[in-house]
């Protein structure tokens, strides 16, 4: 099941996980044979993103779209009349278009991961803090590979429990690929280390990103004048770093796709390694 | 100064400053359409009480049927970057029939393309500015972007100006609402005991505790 570590680490018995006798050291092995030099070849050549469950957390997606392909899963979040988050198959498919446009940048890069929608837009302003936490809460459970966020809030209580569910995905090997703000204002959950916040370049190409050493935006990726999936099986043209970040939610899925093993943390440096201004070139 | 007097010269100075605020807005939209070259320019305010956006400036075509004109915060591209609280520019829009559909109800007419962009103050989202139709004959550019986003940040103080005198104005015109009540109970407390004056606030700082907080799950994100 999704929720069990994607890697046998090898230990019989689990280490505890706030200290290490010197005894066993020797059973904390990497899993991970890295290579003198990691180049984009090692980290994703060859790879198509099969086995990888990526989900888009956004205004739904449009099913059988020509640019996004089969869904393997889609669901709506909703508020019950008892307060309860409700969590049902989403016959709806993308209220805004939005949805659609990230999955299809997902699927560009990584034809054959397998994409998952939970709708947490469209029911509303009013609300939306909660069926937001549910949402998040609900793919963080499922144990997805990579979750794609081009959202994000500004309220402060909900971004303390955003902050929780961020730190918890990262423990559980779920990557959050976050779209960060290009105005000057606190927002979350793209300002929290334990996701990927992403801002936009202007390069046409989709494989170009850059490492950011100025945090909190990590990286940067294609985002202007991009050409996305829209609704009605359309496309149309697009700006924004909601439209970076699935981006890198593509490459992160080509990357997991071939190197299961790896934690966020180790994802993030494989990342920087393979970033345009680290010298990363196939 | 009497009551009836006070009252009075406080109105008169938030309708004046509810008006200053319109033109402020009306300014902003003015200036972006003519910064960008384009067909036309809206402020969408958040009516919270009712979950929709209103038209509260509008510039360039459509301008006088326009304002005033409601719909749910929920739905189109404004809804979703009033939500997510990201800008998002998108072009060649027309091609999509049920956004050509919708666009013609809520502008009158169906844009090529267009910018919107949250405006944002402090932790609230209060609207959306739009900018329809700019020329295409050039690729949008990340300085467009910064630029749309100092306008927003002008728009949203200036709406949220205008939301604080019309709050002034809605307390001022509540006779016999919920302010009038609050009123009464204060004058009456002033004539209290000093001790009942103090039970009484231990009260209502239970009451207090039992409202909800600005930053409520029950709001928005």
């Amino acid at each position: 099941m999704a929720n069990e570590p994607a890697h046998d680490t090898g230990a019989h018995e689990p280490l505890p996980a706030w200290s290490l006798p010197s005894e066993a050291a020797d059973r904390l092995p990497l899993g991970i044979e890295w290579p003198e030099r990691v180049t984009r070849e090692w980290a994703w050549g060859g790879s198509t993103g099969k086995g990888v469950r990526v989900c888009i957390l956004d205004s739904g997606v449009e099913p059988g779209h020509p640019l996004v392909g089969e869904l393997d899963g889609a669901v709506a979040v909703r508020r019950g009349d008892d307060d309860e988050p409700i969590v049902e198959e989403d016959t709806e498919g993308d209220l805004c278009g939005h949805g659609t446009g990230c999955a299809g940048i997902v699927r560009s890069l990584a034809p054959e991961c397998s994409l998952y929608s939970v709708r947490v837009l469209g029911a509303g302003f009013k609300g939306s803090g909660f069926v937001l936490l549910a949402g998040l809460r609900w793919a963080v459970e499922q144990g997805f590979d990579v979750i794609n966020m081009s959202l994000s809030t500004t309220k402060q209580q909900i971004a303390g429990f955003l902050h929780e569910l961020a730190d918890s995905a990262y423990f559980r090997r779920t990557m959050l690929v976050a779209s960060a703000h290009n105005m000057p204002v606190e927002s979350y959950p793209w300002r929290f280390s334990s996701v990927i916040s992403v801002g936009s370049h202007d390069k046409d190409d989709p494989l170009t990103f850059f490492y950011n050493p100025s945090p909190p935006v990590e990286f940067f990726a294609r985002g202007v004048g991009v050409e996305i999936a829209w609704l009605g099986g359309s496309k149309i043209l697009s700006t924004g770093n909601s439209f970076a970040t699935p981006h890198i939610s593509g490459i992160c899925a080509l990357i997991r796709a071939k190197h299961p093993e790896l934690t966020p943390f180790q994802l993030k440096n494989v990342l920087y390694l393979t970033a345009t201004n680290a010298g990363g070139t196939a | 100064m009497s009551d009836d007097r006070l009252r009075a010269a406080v109105a008169a100075g938030a309708l004046g400053a509810e008006e200053s605020y319109r033109d402020l807005l009306q300014s902003i939209v003015e200036v972006a359409r003519a910064i960008f070259g384009a067909r036309a320019s809206s402020i969408f305010l958040h009516d919270e009480r009712t979950d929709e956006l209103v038209f509260e400036a509008v510039a360039g075509e459509g301008a006088e049927e326009l304002l005033g004109r409601r719909f749910p915060s929920s739905t189109g591209i404004a809804g979703w970057v009033l939500v997510t609280r990201q800008p998002l520019v998108v072009e060649e829009l027309a091609d999509d029939p049920r956004f050509a559909r919708e666009a013609a109800e809520s502008t009158g007419f169906v844009p090529k393309g267009l910018m919107a962009v949250p405006l944002l103050h402090e932790e609230r989202a209060l609207g959306v500015l739009e900018v329809l139709d700019r020329p295409q004959q050039a690729a949008f550019s990340l300085q467009e972007m910064a630029l749309l986003g100092l306008f927003a940040n002008e728009a949203a103080i200036a709406l949220d100006l205008l939301q604080r005198a019309r709050d002034v104005r809605n307390v001022l015109e509540d006779e016999g609402g919920e302010a009038a009540a609050v009123a009464g109970f204060v004058a009456k407390l002033s004539e209290a005991s000093p001790e009942r004056r103090e039970a009484v606030l231990r009260l209502l700082a239970v009451i207090e505790e039992l409202l909800p907080s600005p930053g409520s799950l029950d709001e928005s994100f």
